[in-house]
C-alpha cells in the first residue's frame, strides 16, 4: 500500500476516501451490535 | 468525462482508492435490504394512527421490494455488456441517477397515493440502478487486484450486505423528523434519501479509475503457467452462456443462496417458535441483527479466504459445513440449546454472504477478466430464482407441517433437512466444475479489438 502511494495518491486522499465510507458503516455496525446484545440479556 | 479512456489512472494512483469508490455505490444500493422499514408506515398514510380502508395493504407493498429484486437481476443480465464496455464511471453514474431518481419518483407516488407510481419509481427505475450499480465496480476491482480478486470484490459486496445497518436507522430517524400528528413523512424521507444516495454515489463515480493496460501491482508476478482452474484467457459474455461451467456456477450460487435466503426472512419467527418462552421478541430482533453482521462479515472473510484456498474449495466448505450445520439445527431445537442454534445460523448466514462475494472471483478464474462483469450480471438471475425458491420452501413446508398437527417447535425440522439436501446437490454441481474448454476462449486478435484495459 505504501509503495503505491508514493506520488499521486496521498495518505490524506486515502483517509478521506476510507473515512467517507467507513464512518457511516461503523456507525451502522455499532447500532446493530448494541441491538444484538439484547439477545444475550 | 465518462469514457474508459478518460478514467485511466495516472502514475502513482493508489489502487486502494478503488474499494471506497465501489463501497460508495454498494453502501447505497444495499439499502434495498432495509426497505421493509417503510412498509408499516405506508399502510397508514391516510389513516395516520391506523390503516384506513383506502390505505395500501401490506401484501401490495411487498411487491415493491420484489419488483426491485427482479429488475435488479434483469438489468444486470441485460446491461452487463454495456457496463463492461462503457466502463465503471458511466455505469456508476447511470446507477446513481436511476437509484436516486427512483426514490424521487416513488416519493411522487406516495404524495399522489398512487402505488403504481411507487412500483415504477423504486421497483423499476430504482431496480435498474440496483442492477447496474451492483455489477459496475466488480471487474474494475478484479483488474486492480489480480493478486487478491476475492478480497477486492468481497469488500464491495460486503458494503451491499452492510448498507441496511445505515439505511434502517437513518430512514426511521428521517420519518420521525418529517412526521406530524396529521401526516406520515414517507414522501419527504424518500426525497432526502434519493438526494443523499445520489450524491454519495457520485463521489464513487468521481473516484473510480481503471488501471493502464497491462498494469500489475508492484512486486506481483503472475503465474507463468495458468493453473488448472484459473485461466489467463478470456471468454466472450454470450459464449460463456454456452459453457457447462456457467450453468454449474449458476446452480452453485442459486442453491447456496436458496439455503440462506429461506431462513433470513423467517429467522425472528423461527427462533421464537423453536424456543417458546426463552427467545423473546426483543431477543429475536437481536438475533436478526447478529445474523446481519455475520452476513456482512462473511462476505469479506470468505471471499478473502478464497484467494488462498481457491474458489472451488471455498464452495466445498460452504456446502459441506452448511450440510452439517443445517442437520444440527433440529438437534439444537430438541435439546433446547439456544447458543448452538444461534451459532449454527450465524455461520450459515456468513456462508450465504460469502457465496455472493466469492462468485465474481470464481467467474474471473473460469472466464477471464474481459467480460467478468457482464457474465456476473447474467449470473445474478440465480439470485432472483433463489429469492423465490428459498422463502417458498421455508414458508410452505412449515405451514404444511403446522396444518398436519406438527408442533411449531418442530415444524422447521423437515425444512432444515431439505436445505441440507439442497446443499448436497450444490456440492455435486461444484464437484463437476472443470476448466473451460479452449474452444470457448476469445482469440487474441478478438480480445485486442475490444480495446479495453485489463
Amino acid at each position: 500500500m505504501a509503495t503505491a502511494t508514493a506520488t499521486g495518491t496521498t495518505q490524506l486522499h486515502l483517509i478521506l476516501a476510507w473515512g467517507f465510507v467507513g464512518i457511516p458503516l461503523a456507525w451502522g455496525v455499532i447500532e446493530t451490535v448494541l441491538n444484538a446484545l439484547q439477545l444475550f440479556q | 468525462m465518462f469514457s474508459r479512456e478518460r478514467i485511466i489512472a495516472w502514475p502513482g494512483f493508489s489502487r486502494w482508492m478503488v474499494p471506497p469508490a465501489a463501497l460508495c455505490v454498494h453502501l447505497c444500493i444495499g439499502q434495498a435490504y432495509a426497505f421493509s422499514v417503510f412498509n408499516l408506515p405506508m399502510t397508514r398514510l391516510l389513516g395516520i394512527t391506523q390503516s384506513a380502508p383506502d390505505d395500501w395493504k401490506l401484501t401490495d407493498l411487498g411487491w415493491i421490494f420484489s419488483i426491485a429484486i427482479v429488475v435488479l437481476g434483469l438489468s444486470a443480465a441485460i446491461g452487463g455488456r454495456w457496463v463492461e464496455e462503457g466502463g465503471p464511471r458511466k455505469a456508476m453514474f447511470t446507477a446513481g441517477v436511476c437509484f436516486g431518481g427512483g426514490f424521487i419518483v416513488a416519493a411522487l407516488g406516495v404524495y399522489m397515493h398512487n402505488l403504481w407510481v411507487v412500483y415504477l419509481g423504486y421497483g423499476v427505475i430504482g431496480g435498474i440502478g440496483l442492477g447496474l450499480g451492483y455489477i459496475s465496480p466488480v471487474s474494475t476491482l478484479i483488474k486492480w487486484f489480480p493478486d487478491r480478486p476475492g478480497m477486492a470484490t468481497g469488500m464491495a459486496i460486503m458494503g451491499f450486505g452492510g448498507a441496511a445497518f445505515i439505511a434502517s436507522p437513518l430512514s426511521v430517524w428521517l420519518m420521525r423528523q418529517f412526521s406530524t400528528p396529521t401526516h406520515i413523512g414517507v414522501a419527504e424521507t424518500f426525497v432526502v434519501l434519493g438526494l443523499v444516495y445520489f450524491c454519495f454515489m457520485m463521489v464513487g463515480t468521481a473516484i473510480v479509475r481503471l488501471p493502464t493496460p497491462g498494469w500489475l501491482p508492484p512486486g506481483y508476478v503472475p503465474p507463468a503457467q495458468p493453473t488448472k482452474l484459473i485461466t489467463t484467457r478470456h471468454v466472450f459474455v454470450y459464449q460463456a452462456l454456452k459453457t457447462p461451467q456457467f450453468w454449474l456456477i449458476w446452480w452453485v450460487l442459486c442453491l447456496n443462496v436458496t439455503a440462506g435466503i429461506g431462513v433470513i426472512g423467517q429467522a425472528s419467527a423461527m427462533s421464537q417458535e423453536m424456543f417458546p418462552g426463552r427467545v423473546t421478541v426483543t431477543a429475536a430482533a437481536g438475533f436478526v441483527g447478529l445474523m446481519s453482521l455475520f452476513n456482512m462479515g462473511g462476505r469479506f472473510f470468505w471471499a478473502s479466504i478464497s484467494d488462498y484456498i481457491g474458489r472451488k474449495n471455498t464452495y466445498f466448505v460452504f456446502f459441506a459445513l452448511g450440510f452439517l450445520l443445517y442437520a444440527t439445527v433440529p438437534f439444537a431445537g430438541s435439546s433446547g440449546s439456544v447458543g448452538l442454534f444461534v451459532l449454527c445460523f450465524c455461520i450459515i448466514i456468513s456462508m450465504y454472504g460469502g457465496g455472493f462475494a466469492t462468485v465474481p472471483a470464481y467467474l474471473r478464474d473460469m472466464f477471464g477478466t474481459r467480460y467478468v462483469g457482464a457474465i456476473h450480471g447474467m449470473l445474478l438471475t440465480a439470485w432472483s430464482a433463489a429469492g423465490v425458491f428459498g422463502p417458498v420452501l421455508v414458508n410452505y413446508i412449515r405451514q404444511y407441517n403446522v396444518d398436519h398437527g406438527v408442533a411449531k417447535a418442530q415444524a422447521y425440522n423437515i425444512t432444515m433437512y431439505l436445505m441440507a439436501a439442497l446443499l448436497v446437490v450444490g456440492f455435486l454441481c461444484n464437484l463437476f466444475i472443470t476448466a473451460v474448454n479452449e474452444r470457448h476462449h476469445m482469440v487474441p486478435d478478438e480480445s485486442d479489438a475490444v480495446g479495453m484495459a485489463d
